[in-house]
């Protein structure tokens, strides 16, 4: 089995720990989960636990970053958002302050909590605040590797990781630049994949090809700021773009990517994958993303539809 | 400006006394007033209520470089009800940290004198704050930061009642008392006065010493007038005389003080300050002023 982002997240924290003496790590007792438990034990004295108050973590996180430190904030992804938005916004935006944001159990990823659990409007929240950058990594060598990137970001960072063991995709050397990363070409159809679904991409890709059609698939961790010269170099060969996301497709990736094309006149066929503007339920994780619409096969379908095949082989 | 005071902020750096710096506070409650009526916006009820206490702050307690406003060993401050701006700005100006003159472009476009004050656009503005009920947080994290730093730096917290309604302040308090960082004081300008009616018509707070105990805090056992500077330097003493963290002082102010009409009335919270009252007012401010010179 793949290493799950959380674990990777949470050992890139304790091995940069002792490198990094300004590194402080929060967590709103979840540190279990978040895994920044490896930090505390190796860094007790560096580790703040705030408990289950997430307004506060997020205010004494500025209070430590406006004094020399560079914080880690864990806490689940829903809640950092959603309770600690002013906090975020007022404390650490406004000031631009050194501070990454590690929202835990993205997306549908604790399926089996339930919608009050799955976040699935943080990237919306998180990218419409002023110098936040943000960041959806793709596997667990991404999770390491946005860790490295943000602490050397001498303003806000949110990353959101996922809870569970996910495919690992091919490594990029030069994910800090912020750039498209190409895991497989094709000149039908570009699949922008944002966070975990660039596997179900990838796999979208292999039924395709299957199918005759040859998708270009790219993994986009970066959704501010959003690479969009990449997406439309790829699009300028294949004309069509899908953007695939676990997350309300209001104000998430798609939005960044439909905002940037449309004051670009960056013209093409174009589809979303993601959720349809709904609250989702409990289940097995692979399975509740299938049930809203994010999987390979979804994918698939509506590549073939955007490419006009799909009617044409009925 | 009265020949007086112009003396006292000759010399800025040095420790003032109670009478000295009721003087300085008077004086820059007329200022404030002034500023805020020729703007026409920002707020006085609160400003006027925390004079005493802000000046007591710079002029007599905190260690700063205002010509090093980043002096990493520097006190803190945060004034956690941010609406208070034009008092802190009339402070940190007269204590050198920018041109007095510039006081009046107060929440003018272009201006670092944002509505609510912003560290990143004024030196001297140790956290941004407007949003109530964050700043007991953050200075948290800042005494945090001393601590593990082993600075000795102090770090001040402001609040007003409409800071203590927001449940976050409620969370920074019981994690204080669980770090319990040295040199953490919280200081409440307690008027009892809010936007919309007294305290008790808006969100009862009371007992608050009680509720401050029974969250671990050590509150200062005086009574304390927030508006005399005798009380309030008896208030430092008791900061230096005792050692258990972290502390917390309560000071009994009158919102909107130093113009009789405008004590106590929740109407002055952020009202525009008319030529009628200004006509009216401006001679008791400076009236005040008067009194507090002639006793230097």
């Amino acid at each position: 089995m793949n290493l799950a982002m959380r674990d990777a997240f949470g050992r890139k924290l304790e091995s940069l720990g002792a490198t990094h003496p300004e590194l402080v790590v929060l967590d709103a007792d979840v540190s279990s989960s978040t895994k920044s438990t490896y930090f505390a034990k190796a860094f007790p004295n560096r580790f703040f636990n705030c408990g289950v108050a997430e307004g506060n973590l997020c205010g004494v996180a500025s209070g430590l970053a406006a004094s020399g430190y560079h914080p880690v904030v864990n806490a689940f992804a829903i809640f950092l958002a959603l309770k600690g938005a002013d906090q975020i916004r007022n404390d650490a935006c406004y000031n631009k302050l050194p501070i990454i944001y590690a929202g835990a159990y993205g997306g549908l990823s604790d399926s089996f909590d339930g919608a009050s659990h799955q976040s699935i409007t943080d990237i919306a929240i998180m990218r419409a605040f002023p110098n936040m950058e943000v960041i959806v990594p793709s596997d667990a060598t991404q999770a390491g590797q946005a860790l490295e990137y943000a602490l050397g970001v001498q303003g806000p960072v949110y990353i959101r990781l996922n809870r569970n063991e996910m495919p690992d995709l091919p490594v990029s050397d030069d994910f800090e630049t912020g750039k498209v990363i190409r895991i497989r070409s094709g000149s039908d159809v570009t699949i922008a994949a944002n966070g975990i679904t660039a596997s179900f991409a990838n796999e979208a890709a292999g039924l395709l090809a299957s199918r005759g059609i040859e998708a270009e698939v790219l993994s986009v961790p970066f959704v501010k700021p959003l690479d969009a010269k990449g997406l439309e170099e790829s699009v300028a060969r294949t004309g069509r773009l899908i953007t695939v996301e676990e997350h309300n497709l209001m104000g998430g990736f798609y939005g960044a990517v439909c905002e940037k094309f449309a004051r670009d006149g960056v013209c093409c066929d174009m589809d979303a994958v993601g959720l349809e503007d709904v609250f989702t339920e409990t289940g097995d994780y692979i399975d509740l993303l299938a049930k809203y619409g994010i999987s390979a096969e979804a994918i698939a379908s509506k590549a073939e539809k955007l490419i006009g095949r799909h009617e044409e082989r009925r | 400006m009265g020949s007086k005071i112009k003396e006292l902020l000759a010399d800025p750096n040095r420790r003032f006394s109670p009478a000295e710096l009721a003087a300085l506070a008077a004086w820059f409650r007329m200022e404030m007033f002034d500023v805020l009526h020729q703007r026409g916006t920002g707020h006085w009820g609160g400003s006027a209520s925390s004079a005493e206490l802000t000046t007591a702050l710079y002029f007599n307690r905190m260690n700063i470089r205002p010509d090093k406003p980043d002096w990493e060993d520097r006190d803190r401050f945060v004034l956690s009800k941010g609406h208070a701006s034009v008092n802190l700005y009339t402070v940190l100006a007269s204590r050198g940290y920018f041109p007095i003159e510039e006081l009046p472009a107060f929440r003018t476009l272009g201006s670092r004198l944002q509505g609510h004050p912003c560290m990143a656009k004024l030196c001297g503005v140790d956290m941004s704050t407007g949003a109530l009920g964050h700043g007991i947080s953050v200075g948290l994290g800042m005494a945090l930061a001393a601590q593990l730093s082993g600075r000795k730096y102090w770090t001040y917290v402001m609040t007003g009642e409409g800071c203590l309604d927001e449940g976050q302040s409620w969370e920074a308090l019981l994690m204080a008392a669980k770090y319990r960082p040295e040199r953490f004081v919280l200081m409440v300008d307690y008027n009892k006065v809010q936007l919309d009616g007294t305290q008790d018509e808006i969100l009862p707070l009371g007992p608050l010493v009680d509720k401050f105990r029974a969250f671990g805090w050590n509150v200062c056992p005086l009574s304390l007038d927030g508006n005399d500077t005798v009380d309030i330097c008896r208030s430092f003493d008791w900061l230096d005389s005792d050692e258990i963290w972290p502390k917390v002082v309560i000071y009994d102010t009158v919102k909107g003080k130093g113009v009789s009409f405008s004590e106590g009335k929740n109407t002055w919270h952020g009202a525009k300050i008319t030529d009628e009252a200004f006509e009216k007012g401006k001679p008791e401010l400076m009236e005040d002023i008067r009194k507090k010179e002639a006793v230097l």
